[in-house]
């Protein structure tokens, strides 16, 4: 066992040593995924990331400073993605933020993140209480987390039935995957079925899930008005396909946006015909942003994805959406502490505390309509809380809404009330925002 | 020439059977815990120990308390991890409920909880064996993490379903940077490594091994196979369920019952074969060969790339990872097929009669 740890220390160093600190970089490493059951998703979410840093560097970095990124593969594993982040937390620098992309292994780094202050993005997913930046000053849920999204969807239900107020007496079923990430959204629906008074029958789907004939025969007993599905990976395809067999109509099915990529329907073929499902960003090529990327990126040869038909595909958009939020923070952060300079992990998170993508700055990078507009603040690590919900017409996703928010005085409540009763429990002394700039 | 015994004669019966009777071999352990005790803990980087040390330490512990049951007492069990589940669980339950209980006992605790489910999934090896016993130690592996995942007293009914680990006191000393961690548990590791050696030395080693060769004229000639295999399943369950508590306390910090999933029962069950069923060495090897060298050649690609600027995309570089650690386990099976204690046992050998060939 001794030798292999020379071993490692030898490459270690050496790797180190080939490496020269530049002085004008700003480090992110990417832990990605590349290979593995949820290969699409993180090739495309990553690839799109590194893709827009590519053209920032191209068009002069961020008022100088070029973006430099090391990726480290992960395989979505706790263990793994613990190890890549302790390998690459020190290299070039320094890294100046983290993006794990999973919830087993945001989990993991949750302490370590704020032992190294280095802040750590969960974005689209992760522990929706961390969106109370008073408990949790390294953890930046950006974009909407799991409990927005729910209760977006519950409000777009209600707009299908004419007012929230419509959906008493309605019959919803949740099917979820049986994990944390599944389990997630239940708080926020229990208390939208209490408030509106629809019927909620909550159903899990044990992973990986690649038979759902029973659940889908209790959907078929229970006849209810909508379904929600929340799973992740195979079981998707697998869940529009079942529903087509025992006769459920597809466009009452209401997927979360890990169920609503282009590898989540493609395999169920036809029949995923007019399944809804949620959105944090728009996807295509239509944008200007995504024009330039294509032009000068891909045109340049330095494109990050292999297969050039999934430029504009969900995964892709999600990631240039990332990208471009952290480039903001980071800019944002120039702008406070020093045009030109390298931003420190301490001034990184500043920036994303205090990020504000208005509408009138994404036209400015060419991204109106590609995400909504961000807003962070000390209390509120999140930013925007809006999806947008799009139909599967068998060949794309069709934009049904704009981007809207469901209840978020409510989810804001509990937000608090579970990131007190977390800091209770970890004996965390909340910061005082009032207090700090 | 080194590692002859000539010369090394025993005077008494305790130093006739001792574990370590040649006195290089001593001298190599002695050697080897000081580097580890000493030597490590000033010289490696905080990287090394939470990244590579301490899951290596950990997971060599759940693989000793498989091989336990699988190498010595022949009973194949796929439940592993959730055994390790049960540990991690019921020690955050004790430290939570009980106020002020300290920080071992309840790490113990743990493992006596995972030992008494041990005891009730190993009930069916009484009547199957072999394969059979495997898909019922599955049944634990799946009954276990839905039990977990269903009933919200285990998570204090935190809506994520996660539990964090509270920070490890022992004596009002906190253990939380990355080298107090190590040393912890490597002290951890130490002791139950010692009384597993010497539990497979003793009598109950020796019925499990009788068990494993022939179960049938073990119980002829008066080995009460229930007590024997129980007593496995319960060891072995201990042994994981502390080992399960330092994977949630001193490695990840935040579980959710998803990270003792069954790709882990699996990967302590490679450990296992590739290090050596039946030896205490071979949990250890195993452990570092599974945990260490995909890192290895994680490192050993990017470094490649970098150097030779091959610009080898990323994820050709992650599948050639997987099919190197793959070929090299194929490798070591077809070369050795009872795993890396066996090469190191045939090396001493040689070593022993070198520089001459027989």
């Amino acid at each position: 066992m001794k030798w292999f740890l020379q071993a490692l220390i030898g490459m270690l160093l050496a790797g180190v040593a080939s490496i020269a600190t530049a002085q004008n970089e700003q480090f992110i490493p990417v832990l990605s995924y590349r290979i593995g059951p949820y290969a699409a998703g993180g090739s495309g979410y990553f690839g799109g990331a590194i893709d827009y840093w590519t053209l920032v560097n191209l068009n002069g970095g961020i008022n100088g400073v070029k973006i430099v990124w090391e990726e480290c593969e992960t395989e979505y594993n706790a263990s793994r993605g613990v190890e890549c982040y302790e390998r690459l937390k020190t290299r070039h620098g320094g890294a100046s933020t983290v993006e794990p992309l999973s919830t087993g292994i945001a989990y993991g780094l949750f302490e370590r993140v704020a032992n190294d202050k280095i802040p750590m993005t969960t974005n689209g997913y992760g522990l929706a209480i961390a969106a109370d930046g008073r408990v949790f000053p390294w953890v930046f849920p950006l974009g909407t987390t799991y409990w927005d999204q729910a209760a977006a969807m519950i409000a777009y239900l209600g707009q299908k039935a004419g007012g929230e107020a419509n959906l008493k007496g309605k019959k919803i079923v949740f099917m979820y995957h049986d994990s944390a990430y599944g389990k997630e959204p239940i708080p926020v629906f229990d208390a939208l079925s209490a408030r509106d008074g629809f019927e909620l029958t909550k159903i899990p789907l044990t992973p990986p899930a690649t038979t759902q004939e029973s659940q889908w025969l209790q959907v078929r007993q229970l006849k209810p008005d909508y379904v929600i599905l929340w799973g992740y990976g195979v079981m998707n395809p697998v869940a529009l396909k079942t529903a087509a067999k025992l006769g459920y109509p597809r466009d009452h099915i209401l997927g979360v946006w890990w169920a609503a990529s282009e590898e989540d329907v493609i395999p169920a073929g036809d029949a995923a015909k007019g399944y809804v499902a949620a959105a944090f960003s728009a996807h295509g090529t239509n944008f200007p942003v995504m024009q330039e990327i294509v032009k000068k990126v891909y045109g340049g040869g330095k494109g990050n994805l292999e297969d050039k038909a999934r430029i504009g595909s969900i995964y892709h958009t999600r990631g240039i959406t990332y990208a471009i939020m952290i480039t903001e923070a980071i800019r944002q952060a120039q702008n406070h502490f020093g045009k030109g300079k390298v931003m420190s992990p301490e001034q990184v998170r500043w920036g994303l505390e205090h990020l504000d993508l208005s509408e009138a700055r994404l036209k400015e990078l060419g991204a109106s309509g590609l995400f909504p507009p961000v807003k962070t603040s000390c209390s509120d690590h999140e930013g925007s809380g809006m999806v947008k919900f799009e139909q599967w017409d068998g060949k794309e996703f069709k934009s049904l809404t704009p981007f809207m928010a469901g209840d978020r005085a409510l989810t804001k409540k509990m937000v608090e009330e579970g990131a007190a009763k977390y800091a209770g429990e970890k004996k965390i002394t909340p910061r005082d925002c009032s207090k700090e700039g | 020439m080194l590692y002859r015994e000539a010369g090394q004669f025993k005077s008494t019966y305790a130093a006739d059977s001792a574990i370590l009777p040649i006195r290089q071999d001593r001298i190599g352990l002695a050697l080897i815990l000081i580097v580890a005790f000493v030597v490590v803990p000033l010289t490696a980087s905080p990287y090394l120990f939470s990244a590579l040390l301490i899951p290596c330490l950990i997971l060599a512990l759940a693989a000793l308390g498989l091989n336990l049951l699988t190498g010595y007492a022949g009973q194949l069990s796929l439940g592993t991890a959730a055994f390790m589940a049960v540990g991690a669980f019921m020690s955050y339950n004790f430290i939570l409920r009980i106020p002020g209980i300290p920080l071992l006992l309840a790490f113990a605790g743990g493992g006596v909880t995972a030992a008494a489910v041990g005891i009730l999934f190993g009930l069916p090896s009484l009547r199957i064996r072999g394969f059979y016993l495997a898909v019922a130690t599955l049944a634990a592996q799946f009954f276990i993490l839905w039990c977990l995942t269903k009933v919200g007293w285990f998570t204090n009914y935190n809506p994520s379903g996660v539990i964090t680990a509270q920070p490890m006191v022992i004596l009002g000393y906190a253990f939380d940077t990355p080298q107090e961690k190590y040393l912890l548990v490597l002290s951890i590791v130490t002791v139950m490594a010692l009384a597993a050696k010497n539990m497979v030395r003793g009598n109950i080693g020796r019925q499990w091994m009788a068990i494993r060769d022939m179960d049938v004229a073990a119980e002829v000639i008066g080995i009460r196979p229930m007590r024997a295999k129980l007593l496995a399943f319960a060891v072995s369950s201990f042994y994981c369920g502390v080992a399960g508590a330092l994977f949630a306390y001193a490695y990840l910090g935040t579980v959710e019952p998803e990270a003792y999933n069954l790709d882990l029962s699996f990967r302590i069950l490679f450990m296992i074969i590739i290090g050596g069923v039946g030896t205490v060495l071979g949990a250890f090897l195993g452990s570092a060969f599974i945990v260490l060298l995909p890192i290895a050649l994680n490192i050993g690609v990017a470094f490649l790339d970098n150097t030779l600027h091959l610009n080898v995309p990323t994820s050709v570089g992650s599948n050639l990872e997987l099919m190197v650690f793959g070929g090299l386990i194929i490798f070591f099976l077809i070369v050795e097929p009872h795993g890396l204690a066996r090469i190191w046992q045939i090396t001493k050998e040689k070593l022993r009669l070198w520089p001459f060939p027989y």
